[in-house]
């Protein structure tokens, strides 16, 4: 593996390699809860805990962990700690608990979790494996946020219940309904795509006129 | 009866697993490009759902009841060793089985389709018969969203798409409006 300073494995996981949004990991909660900022927050928090207890736990046992069974302990690890974050929601926030439902428990199988631990927790030391899994989580809760507010402010025509529009918008339920989800993801992913693609052929644009003056000097 | 075919049907189309909970969506992006994978991968899953429904109704009737907090550890460990036992067995009894489907369970196992069926079983407290119907009608229609999914995308690979759109912007939006089709199927919901 490529060798990398703290900074880097830290901020690595919030844009560039950021986990919904480039590498299409975890979409399940990200489309499914999203349709309100609040619920956006709570489970992107909830995931931001797992997440980071797991690459902790899972760094400090990778001695002792088999080989063979690495990943079914991945799984009994992350599970634990779903299972902590399950019944404190349900203590602290029993009305998002209930909104989020059965996507509580479905943080066990969200699959950008298990591909950190087995990509970089099983490798490295504790503290740059709790880095690596803050960065991670903190990307998690940046593309939740960005599909969340999408969501609300169309189809509610709110910010965190705050009304924004007024009382004569009328509200795109569609949003806030599942076809929302994939579109907003969708066109997110669209608009993404454009914006790369553009810098890109601005790189090259820009790369030309160096290369005359290079060869002018020559 | 018209009990259990309800809830089949509901689970299929109305309430569709990949298209309404957002469930088993790797799959859905991944093996979506032929239609004859999607309907192997289809076939799995079924196959995988309905012996989840079998350990979900076990351990909620016998072991659960005394340990509640256990309910999520207990089910991934019992699902993922069942999927992998019964991996052996069919490599060893039918190796052409094997070749079609096989490669399929392992990825299975950790789809969130799958825990998501037992969950959601145990949340609406279906009994034995209830979870089987629940589970073929989840298998149903994730691979009915698989196949309608796969033909779009055969079709789209000749078609002129905007450079920007192609790849997974197109499929989410192709989703999108699938999703859109199947909330019609919401009104036999409010009809009965």
């Amino acid at each position: 593996m490529r060798e990398t300073t703290p900074q880097q494995d830290l901020l690595r996981g919030i844009w560039r390699e950021n986990p919904v949004l480039i590498q299409m990991l975890g979409l399940c909660p990200a489309l499914a809860v999203t349709n309100t900022v609040a619920n956006s927050i709570a489970m992107g928090l909830a995931t931001f805990f797992v997440l980071c207890g797991s690459s902790v736990l899972v760094s400090l046992l990778k001695r002792f962990i088999p080989h063979e069974v690495r990943i079914s302990t991945y799984i009994l690890i992350i599970a634990s700690f779903v299972t902590v974050a399950d019944m404190t929601l349900e203590a602290l926030v029993p009305v998002i608990h209930k909104a989020l439902g059965a996507f509580i428990p479905l943080i066990v199988v969200n699959c950008m979790i298990l591909g950190r631990q087995e990509a970089f927790a099983a490798k490295r030391s504790v503290g740059r494996s709790l880095l690596d899994a803050a960065g991670t989580g903190v990307g998690f809760i940046i593309a939740l946020l960005m599909l969340g507010a999408v969501r609300e402010v169309i189809g509610y025509g709110t910010f965190l219940g705050i009304s924004l529009f007024g009382p004569s918008y009328e509200p795109w339920v569609v949003m806030i309904l599942p076809p929302g989800g994939f579109l907003t993801l969708g066109f997110l992913l669209l608009g993404l795509n454009w914006v790369r693609r553009h810098r890109e052929k601005r790189a090259t644009l820009g790369e030309w006129p160096e290369g005359v003056r290079k060869e002018e000097a020559a | 009866m018209g009990d259990l075919l309800w809830i089949l049907v509901s689970a299929m189309v109305v309430n569709n697993f990949t298209l309404f909970y957002f469930l088993g969506l790797c799959p859905f992006m991944g093996v979506s490009a032929r239609v004859d994978t999607a309907l192997r991968m289809g076939a799995a899953n079924i196959f995988v759902l309905i012996l989840t429904s079998l350990c979900a109704w076990f351990l909620n009737t016998f072991i659960l009841p005394y340990a509640p907090f256990l309910r999520l550890i207990s089910f991934i460990v019992v699902i993922a060793s069942l999927v992998q036992i019964v991996e052996m067995v069919i490599k060893k009894v039918s190796p052409a089985l094997f070749r079609q489907m096989g490669i399929y369970l392992p990825l299975i196992t950790t789809n969130c389709a799958i825990l998501g069926l037992a969950i959601f079983q145990t949340n609406r407290g279906y009994g034995f018969l209830q979870g089987m119907a629940f589970a073929v009608g989840a298998g149903l229609g994730l691979t009915l969203a698989l196949v309608l999914m796969a033909s779009i995308r055969e079709n789209t690979e000749l078609a002129d798409i905007p450079e920007v759109a192609k790849g997974t912007a197109l499929i989410f939006i192709i989703a999108g409006s699938l999703s859109l089709a199947f909330m019609g199927f919401a009104g036999m919901l409010s009809a009965t």
